[in-house]
């Protein structure tokens, strides 16, 4: 009763065959799995489409490429919403970008054992921050404090919504820049001492080089948070659409595209003119943040080619 | 084997759990029951705090009535009659032509009440020592006429303007009332640098912490830490401030009526309960915060 099962030749052969049919069939699952991104990703934009693109047959280019958003009596100027999306996104980069690259080199290269099992976490922690209670924190705090501060009419401004912002892509870098720069090889690192460099020439010119596609990577997925994100942006930017003409507009209100679709999107009826203008600024964003991915990649592409020959 | 146990033991655990926890209220409402109803209520953001204390008070008299309210705004909630996700919509100004044909191509046929009336207050930081201003000085601030309050008699400090977001029916009547001076002529729009904030407690909180705003907010939502300027019609008129007095003499230039719209003429459960807001009953509720009834 309890003899173990001896498989003769016939049953060990049908078994070979039973398990390259499930090895076929994981591989298909595997690869289905694989593809549905790109699938989603076709079927967002189709989708983003089939709702936008009517607004450019509705709506004279002219009006959509004019200076005046006003939905309610028909003005779809969307210049002043690509606008303020772009310099609240710089404004953040530039905030975010100094910051979370010196924070990972220190937490990489510099910070002791023990530092470094404390800062990692409460970075992580300040990544969950809801944006939401950010967005709030800057109306109660941020906001006052910049008007008095900078001795500005309202602190309701396209700097406090960057300033907000970056504090939403700094963890984004510092993790993804801070296990690129882990990931150097030792070696190297024990090389440029030996040759005699600095611990800071050792950093600039060995290790952050070497890390630099992580590091790009790391910079722009945190650009493309800052771009979508809205909570926080439609609470502190002011949300008026002023057209961008210089620099100086970082101090003034500004109104972003996905603050004016979460402010819209509920009142529209489905199907009106403002519903597809909406639907265009959604896929507007899409490919900004897509360009953004490109450009991206293919940064990390020419240096990945650049670092392979020089080591060859 | 050891694996087998350690599901078993979650289940039981599970089960334990969800044992504890006590059967839900809607269990205890006794079957059979034919008027149970839910209504769906939606719209202005001025009318919420209105609609859920009359909807609190009414489901408390019929307690198998449910009725859920939400905000985000008068055309919010024109557009959730439209697309027919709500049975009510709350709005602040009256529904627009444009609305109206949309409906009825969707086969939706608004039909209006007028629920009560709202002032609407033009309120200051408590440290401008500006007191009152024309209508005309109202609608010339918010065109853009004026960016110093100097300008106005009042110190050297930029205007800094703040309004509600274009869905806000108190964003409409203002601009039509007060921007364009109820003109339907006038095309004048509201300075490109206005802040549009989402919603009354934005206003209230920019207003409160900064000494260049000027705002505007239905009466009801006004607070103690924000200054309300008395308006003159003419610079001739007498200076008026808001209350429910000079709503009801109609000496107050900028009060509005309040609307509901149903989806055809209410019927059943939804009649009665706008027959029950326009009652003395539902009347009283207005007049206690901070509105004005429409029946004396």
């Amino acid at each position: 009763m309890d003899t173990p099962f001896i498989p003769g030749p016939q049953q060990r052969k049908a078994q070979a065959i039973f398990s390259q049919a499930i090895e076929i069939l994981i591989t298909a699952v595997v690869k289905a799995m694989g593809y549905s991104a790109i699938v989603f990703v076709i079927m967002i934009f189709y989708f983003l489409m089939s709702e936008g693109i009517a607004a450019v047959g509705e709506v004279p280019l002219s009006v959509l490429f004019s200076a005046r958003w006003y939905p309610i009596e028909g003005y779809y100027g969307i210049l002043p919403l690509i606008g303020g999306s772009l310099l609240v996104t710089v404004g953040a980069t530039l905030f975010a970008v100094p910051i979370g690259l010196a924070t990972a080199i220190y937490i990489s290269e510099i910070a002791p054992r023990w530092m470094r099992e404390v800062l990692k976490p409460i970075i992580e922690i300040l990544a969950g921050l809801p944006s939401v209670v950010l967005g709030f924190i800057g109306i109660i705090a941020l906001a006052p404090q910049l008007r008095v501060l900078l001795d500005l009419p309202t602190g309701l401004t396209a700097l406090a919504g960057s300033i907000l912002l970056g504090l939403i892509a700094i963890p984004t870098i510092v993790s993804v820049a801070e296990d690129a720069l882990d990931s150097v090889p030792r070696s190297y690192r024990d090389a440029a001492l030996a040759i005699g460099a600095t611990r800071w020439q050792t950093i600039m010119r060995v290790t952050l080089p070497a890390a630099r596609s992580g590091v790009l990577t790391g910079v722009m997925l945190g650009v493309g948070r800052a771009i979508g994100e809205t909570m926080t942006v439609m609470m502190v930017t002011g949300n008026a659409p002023v057209m961008v003409r210089s620099l100086s507009a970082i101090l003034m209100p500004t109104r972003t595209m996905t603050a004016t679709i979460a402010a819209e999107m509920g009142e529209v009826a489905k199907g009106s003119v403002h519903y597809h203008v909406l639907f265009l600024i959604g896929v507007i964003l899409f490919l900004i943040s897509l360009i953004v991915n490109i450009i991206a990649s293919a940064m990390v592409f020419r240096v990945k080619k650049r670092a392979e020959r020089i080591l060859s | 084997m050891l694996k087998t146990r350690h599901w078993i033991i979650l289940i039981l655990v599970g089960l334990l759990i969800t044992a504890c926890v006590p059967s839900s209220p809607s269990a205890d409402t006794p079957v059979g029951d034919t008027a149970n109803a839910q209504i769906e209520v939606k719209g202005s953001d001025t009318m919420v705090n209105l609609a859920l204390a009359w909807a609190e008070a009414y489901q408390k008299e019929n307690g198998n009535i449910s009725i859920s309210i939400t905000g985000g705004g008068s055309g919010t909630g024109i557009a959730a009659l439209l697309n027919n996700t709500v049975d009510i919509a709350n709005a602040s100004r009256r529904i627009k032509q444009e609305e109206i044909d949309q409906a009825l191509s969707l086969g939706i046929e608004p039909y209006e009440l007028i629920v009560a009336s709202d002032a609407i207050a033009v309120i200051v930081n408590t440290s401008n020592p500006i007191n009152h201003l024309t209508l005309q000085q109202v609608s010339d601030i918010y065109q853009g006429k004026y960016s110093n309050w100097q300008e106005l008699g009042g110190e050297d400090r930029p205007i800094v303007r703040v309004s509600r977001e274009t869905n806000s029916g108190t964003h409409v009547y203002f601009l039509e009332t007060v921007l364009r001076l109820s003109n339907p002529e006038n095309k004048s729009f509201f300075d490109p640098t206005t802040l549009l904030l989402p919603s009354s407690e934005g206003i209230i909180a920019e207003v409160r912490d900064n000494p260049n705003a000027i705002g505007y907010d239905g009466l009801g939502y006004v607070t103690p830490e924000v200054k309300v300027l008395g308006i003159k019609t003419n610079p001739e008129s007498p200076i008026v401030f808001p209350s429910i007095d000079s709503v009801t003499q109609g000496t107050y230039a900028i009060a509005r009526d309040l609307y509901v719209y149903t989806n055809g003429e209410p019927q059943d459960a939804i009649k009665a309960y706008l027959a029950w807001i326009l009652s003395p009953a539902g009347q009283s509720i207005i007049t206690d915060l901070g509105f004005v009834a429409i029946t004396p």
